[in-house]
């Protein structure tokens, strides 16, 4: 249709809409108020936030008895050094709590707004299909990334005022500065961060089969789950390189004197091909299932 | 180009074939032929489960056809949704918002999502919305503590947002007290009066019938006819009553055959009027009935009564369907 015949034509006075930029980045804002203020999130973000609080204050309190330095890995450096307590954290939530709450937020993207009854008329507003996944997408990914940050941030905070900032012993016993120490703490963060991303994508597929949340949310949680059973399986070790958990604490990497960047890699590499598959699989599904919620 | 041709120009919703048939086989909308003329008070109606809400979800792209075609204001749908969507308001199988945002929070996420909505009038135009459908003392209430009439309103107010060509209403007297009818009847004719075409889809046809300038009725998924109201009901010959004393039911008789009345008849009912009076019918046809009185006053008949009965939508449904307008269920 040219652009004469719709001035002309029955269409007189058709709204102009604004960029597809600028649309996008005022739903985006919409919908990241929406994740980020509503209560549950909030919950789950204050949940994750405590858990460095709560192995803070058990080493405080216990560090002069005889269970001091017992645990899990990097506990025993907490004590010495307070930046370890990101990383402590880190690990003890990575294998169910961060799955859980990404699963919750990603899996309710798409069927929460089904269930709710919202989507129908997100889409008349009209929202198109693609967009709104993108942006469910971004949101979801946002929360994600809170998700560590919460962990990440509330562990720097109480490492440091329980057990102050000291120079970073690695792995290999070797020591450096406090300013590099950092440096390799926030890279572990942001490699856990980037490291849920291919959970947060399957989470948003399966937003898109269900209007029923609480099932997408469980799958998500589910595949997680899955993933580190079948990961532990020697007999399965062929697969085990394109497991979406397999390379999850691969960010003990970044404790190492020289950072081996291909095992980084591959391990991101892993996510972006679990983003790219199941991301298209979310699109395929969105932009051509009909709405019936 | 050929497509937007292809649609009468003058007609708000057209489709052609139109054909839902679901996975598990059962047909909900069957080459189906809707024709809204733009300006048009559409009452789509049928008993529940007839296929309403399936045509609503095909006309607003939520659903894909099986088969046929729809477009909206001369556009096809679903290809110009991106064009043809921002002028129409929609209120589908119910309200539904977000339940922990307050009213005016769910419109303003509505209308963040509309690319043509100018983020800087949202708050007003929002504000107007709600004051329209007498909400706005309820603004900042959470929509979960929203009585069902409330959040029917708030429906309303979602597909006012904007100002609008075409209102797509499915139900949007559902829950709603009698007043609560009454005012959406006034929005809905105040819309019309505005130039807007308005499609209002019911299960109650005596909740809209009076709105309506044009009446399409479903049943089982087809469309069983359309088209002016008044025409649908003056299609069964009406009714006329008189009324007069009994002496004069002879004179009667004749004034009414002389006017070219058929089937005039003497109703031998016992009449509330006692055994003073005397009750004839006939087919009115085509003749006024103002000219019937004052034919009969004019040759001295006496006229106690004089009643017309006019069929109303729901006698011409059962009559095409053979069944009662809340059997289908």
């Amino acid at each position: 249709m040219s652009r004469a015949e719709v001035l002309d034509g029955p269409g007189a006075g058709l709204p102009v809409a604004a960029p597809a930029p600028v649309a996008f980045a005022r739903l985006l804002r919409s919908e990241l108020r929406l994740v980020l203020g509503r209560r549950r999130n909030l919950v789950l973000l204050a949940g994750l936030a405590l858990v460095p609080v709560v192995i803070g204050t058990v080493l405080l309190v216990t560090r002069d008895s005889a269970l001091s330095g017992q645990g899990p890995a990097f506990l025993a450096q907490v004590t010495g050094n307070g930046l370890f307590l990101v990383v402590a954290a880190l690990f003890l939530c990575l294998p169910f709590l961060l799955p859980l709450c990404i699963g919750i937020a990603s899996g309710d993207a798409v069927a929460g707004e089904a269930s709710a009854g919202t989507l129908r008329y997100l889409l008349v507003v009209p929202v198109p299909r693609t967009r709104l996944l993108l942006v469910k997408a971004l949101a979801a990914l946002t929360f994600a990334a809170a998700a560590v940050l919460a962990v990440a941030v509330t562990g720097l905070l109480v490492g440091a005022a329980f057990f102050g900032v000291q120079d970073v012993v690695l792995l290999s016993g070797s020591t450096v500065p406090v300013g590099e120490g950092v440096v390799r703490v926030a890279g572990i963060v942001a490699y856990v961060g980037l490291s849920l991303t291919g959970l947060v994508a399957v989470g948003l597929f399966f937003s898109t089969l269900t209007e029923v949340p609480v099932g997408a949310m469980a799958a998500t949680v589910v595949v997680a789950v899955v993933s580190t059973v079948l990961d532990s399986l020697p007999q399965l070790s062929a697969i085990h390189p394109g497991l979406l958990t397999h390379h999850w604490f691969d960010f003990a990497e970044f404790l190492r004197v020289q950072v081996d960047w291909g095992v980084v890699g591959s391990g991101l590499a892993v996510q972006a091909a679990w983003v790219a598959v199941f991301g298209s699989l979310a699109w395929a599904r969105f932009t051509t299932a009909d709405v019936t919620s | 180009m050929t497509s937007t041709h292809d649609a009468d120009g003058d007609l708000a919703v057209r489709t052609a074939g139109l054909t839902k048939r679901f996975r598990s086989g059962q047909v909900a909308v069957d080459g189906l032929d809707l024709a809204v003329p733009r300006g048009a008070v559409y009452g789509f109606l049928g008993p529940n489960g007839s296929g309403k809400t399936t045509t609503i979800r095909m006309l607003l792209g939520l659903a894909h056809p099986t088969a046929g075609r729809a477009w909206l204001l001369g556009s096809p749908m679903p290809d110009a949704a991106a064009r043809v969507l921002p002028r129409v308001g929609a209120l589908v199988e119910g309200p539904a918002f977000h339940p922990y945002l307050s009213g005016r929070a769910n419109l303003a996420r509505l209308d963040a999502g509309d690319a043509t909505a100018d983020p800087r009038t949202s708050r007003r135009r929002a504000d107007a919305a709600l004051d329209r459908v007498g909400l706005s003392a309820a603004a900042t209430k959470p929509y979960r503590q929203y009585s069902l009439g409330m959040k029917q309103r708030l429906g309303l107010a979602a597909a006012l947002l904007q100002p609008r060509d075409l209102l797509v209403l499915d139900e949007p007297t559902n829950g709603l007290d009698p007043q609560g009818t009454r005012e959406v009847r006034h929005l809905v004719r105040e819309l019309a009066d505005g130039g807007a075409t308005v499609l209002v889809s019911s299960h109650l046809l005596a909740e809209i019938e009076q709105v309506c300038t044009h009446v399409g009725i479903m049943s089982r998924g087809r469309l069983l006819l359309q088209g002016e109201r008044a025409a649908l009901t003056e299609r069964e010959a009406a009714r006329l009553a008189v009324t007069t004393r009994a002496g004069q039911a002879d004179a009667a008789a004749e004034v009414l055959r002389g006017l070219g009345l058929a089937d005039v008849a003497r109703d031998g009912r016992a009449l509330p009027g006692g055994a003073g009076t005397a009750r004839l019918t006939a087919a009115l046809g085509p003749t006024p009935p103002e000219k019937v009185s004052a034919a009969l006053v004019h040759a001295g008949v006496d006229l106690v009564g004089l009643e017309v009965d006019r069929p109303s939508l729901e006698q011409v449904f059962v009559e095409l369907t053979g069944e009662g307008f809340d059997v289908a269920r």
